[in-house]
């Protein structure tokens, strides 16, 4: 016990002497909190759209009002059609609408009339979306025609089904609220597996480990020294983002903090062990740095913070059951957003324990003290 | 006659086709200052390694201060000091924090870490550098409070790998004054060093060529064995031999 009380010492008085420690504890997530969570949105606003008219009569002009008015578009040019190609192509119109030739003839003669909807699909969720509304606007456009020319009052038009939404959990589908939890996630999980990693290989980088080595310091004193502070940083820190998301997020908080502290304990043991049994295996800091890097960005990115899982392929699904970002990501937002309490989490904390335990193992087991 | 502080019989050690230490036997008297010579790459560090309980050994047999190297290296690591070619003290920690946190986990309790620490600040003229980085002192004081701090615990055997590389005479015979001063409170000493002066204030010197002792005994009966004024010379007939 005494010996692991000498190492903590030694391990804080170095980390607060570092002088990059405290920007890494206190900026970095307040950066990260605040460019992420604005800059990480998936509401799409203001898609730039370019009008073809070759109508130009009453009824396109109407339709042309009501897609503009509607928020969702931004009028970049009303031009012919290879002026629109051209900005279709270059990037700057994200969709165009062509409106045909004789559209208020068709329209009134027929009773029927056709319009083009071009859309960018680069970006390919984008290009959903923006379909997505210009349909959904036309088709309200569409439905107000029939009303007015049937005379008929919106209620007794021909029967139809109205839909009411109310989105649970988010009423305001504020998309902050849904990033923020998982940003925190990401940030907890740098520190256990970054700094814990490359703290040991430190010791081997400058030759004090040899030092240790020769020295009567047990093995599980030693890691439980090396891990402890950053088990205590990384649960300060989570505690710190949740300030600052509750100031300046107005993050809610439905459920009980106290469950995702509990989960976080545990998850972190997971996360100080990847860092340590990373640690076994590199010599130097940049090696553990990368390859700490290469597992972290595969977890961060299928672990359901930008990308739901839900939409991804069955053998993908199937691979995040096998990673702990994605429980902790799945929790804190189950917690925060849903109110979640033991009965929801349980299933996931006995998982995750089975990862800390299993990891920790390996990790142990893999550390020498001999060269 | 107390037993010897280190005995080794036939200990061996491959990397692979390459064998480092090739069957090497000899016993280090309690209280002796005994060299441990060699060219690079002569296998010294393996040797020394495997005696620490750094090192597994491939086959042969040692024991370290009575314990045997192979089972009871933890009971070996109580009562041996080490002092490794790299500087091992923490840059970052000040003197005394360095003083502290070694003492703390060879088991000091806290008021022999404060005596200890007043006691070795003042052997070694430092007090008033005692809270400065060790990042800011010369090399030669760094390495004399290495060794200070290396037999913090009282070990009965302390290993120097090389430890006055790159310092300037004055300080190395400084330094061998701390070594001699261990000594004669019945500390082992077993140092190895590339400076034949530092050679002839070994009580007993090894010099091993390639793997193997092919010299072991007095800096002065070597010298008359090999027919040489300095030990400059018995090296350099050893070393030569090889080649």
């Amino acid at each position: 016990m005494r010996t692991i009380f000498f190492i903590l010492q030694k391990e804080f008085l170095q980390i607060f002497r570092n002088k990059s420690m405290l920007p890494i504890i206190f900026v970095v997530p307040v950066v990260q909190l605040l460019v992420l969570a604005f800059a990480a949105n998936y509401e799409i606003r203001n898609l730039s759209i370019d009008i073809v008219d070759h109508d130009g009569g009453n009824w396109s002009q109407q339709l042309k009002g009501k897609l503009l008015s509607s928020g969702y578009f931004q009028l970049y040019a009303q031009t012919g059609d290879n002026a629109a190609f051209e900005d279709l192509e270059t990037n700057k119109a994200d969709l165009i609408l062509t409106i045909p030739p004789h559209f208020e003839r068709d329209l009134v003669r027929d009773g029927e009339a056709k319009v083009q909807l071009l859309v960018n699909a680069i970006n390919g969720s984008k290009a959903g979306l923006a379909a997505g509304y210009a349909q959904s606007i036309i088709g309200d456009f569409n439905r107000r025609i029939r009303l007015d020319w049937l005379a008929l009052d919106e209620d007794d038009a021909p029967s139809h089904f109205d839909m009411s939404f109310r989105y649970w959990f988010n009423p305001r589908l504020n998309y902050k609220h849904f990033m923020v939890p998982g940003i925190l996630v990401v940030l907890v999980t740098l520190i256990g597996a970054f700094l814990s990693g490359m703290n040991i290989v430190k010791e081997k980088e400058i030759g004090t480990i040899e030092q240790l080595n020769v020295t009567p310091i047990r093995k599980h004193h030693f890691i439980i020294g090396k891990l402890l502070p950053f088990w205590i940083i990384a649960l300060f820190e989570l505690a710190f983002g949740l300030v600052v998301g509750k100031l300046v997020f107005n993050l809610p908080f439905e459920g009980s903090i106290g469950w995702v502290f509990l989960f976080a304990a545990v998850y972190l043991v997971v996360m100080l062990g990847l860092g340590l049994l990373i640690s076994t295996f590199t010599e130097t800091q940049q090696q553990s740095m990368f390859v700490t890097w290469f597992f972290l960005i595969i977890c961060i990115l299928m672990s359901g913070l930008f990308t739901p899982i839900e939409s991804m392929p069955e053998w993908a699904q199937r691979i995040t059951q096998f990673n702990p970002v994605a429980y902790f990501v799945k929790v804190m937002r189950m917690v925060m957003l849903k109110g979640s309490g033991w009965e929801d989490i349980r299933m996931d904390l006995g998982i995750m324990v089975v990862f800390a335990v299993g990891l920790n193992a390996v990790a142990i087991w893999n550390y020498r003290k001999t060269v | 006659m107390t037993q010897p502080a280190i005995t080794t019989h036939a200990l061996t050690r491959r990397f692979g086709d390459f064998i480092a230490t090739n069957a090497i036997t000899f016993e280090v008297a309690q209280g002796e200052i005994f060299g441990f010579l060699g060219a690079n790459g002569a296998g010294k560090t393996t040797a020394m390694r495997m005696l620490c309980g750094l090192l597994k050994p491939s086959s042969g047999e040692a024991r370290v201060a009575g314990f045997d190297i192979y089972t009871q290296t933890e009971k070996i690591k109580q009562r041996i000091g080490y002092m490794s070619q790299k500087f091992s003290l923490y840059e970052d920690l000040t003197v005394k924090e360095n003083i502290r946190f070694y003492g703390g986990i060879y088991g000091l309790s806290h008021r022999q870490i404060r005596e200890k620490t007043g006691a070795l600040l003042g052997k070694l003229d430092m007090e008033k550098e005692a809270n400065m980085l060790v990042s800011a002192l010369p090399l030669g004081w760094k390495q004399k409070l290495s060794f200070s701090i290396a037999v913090i615990h009282d070990p009965s055997i302390v290993f120097l790998d090389e430890p006055t590389g790159g310092v300037d005479p004055i300080t190395r015979r400084q330094f061998w004054d701390l070594i001699y001063e261990s000594a004669d409170k019945g500390v082992t000493i077993f140092v190895t060093t590339h400076y034949m002066d530092e050679a002839e204030y070994c009580n007993r010197i090894s010099i091993m060529v390639d793997g193997k002792i092919r010299a072991l005994d007095t800096p002065s009966a070597l010298k008359q064995q090999f027919g040489a004024a300095t030990m400059n010379d018995v090296f350099l007939q050893l070393a030569r031999a090889k080649s």
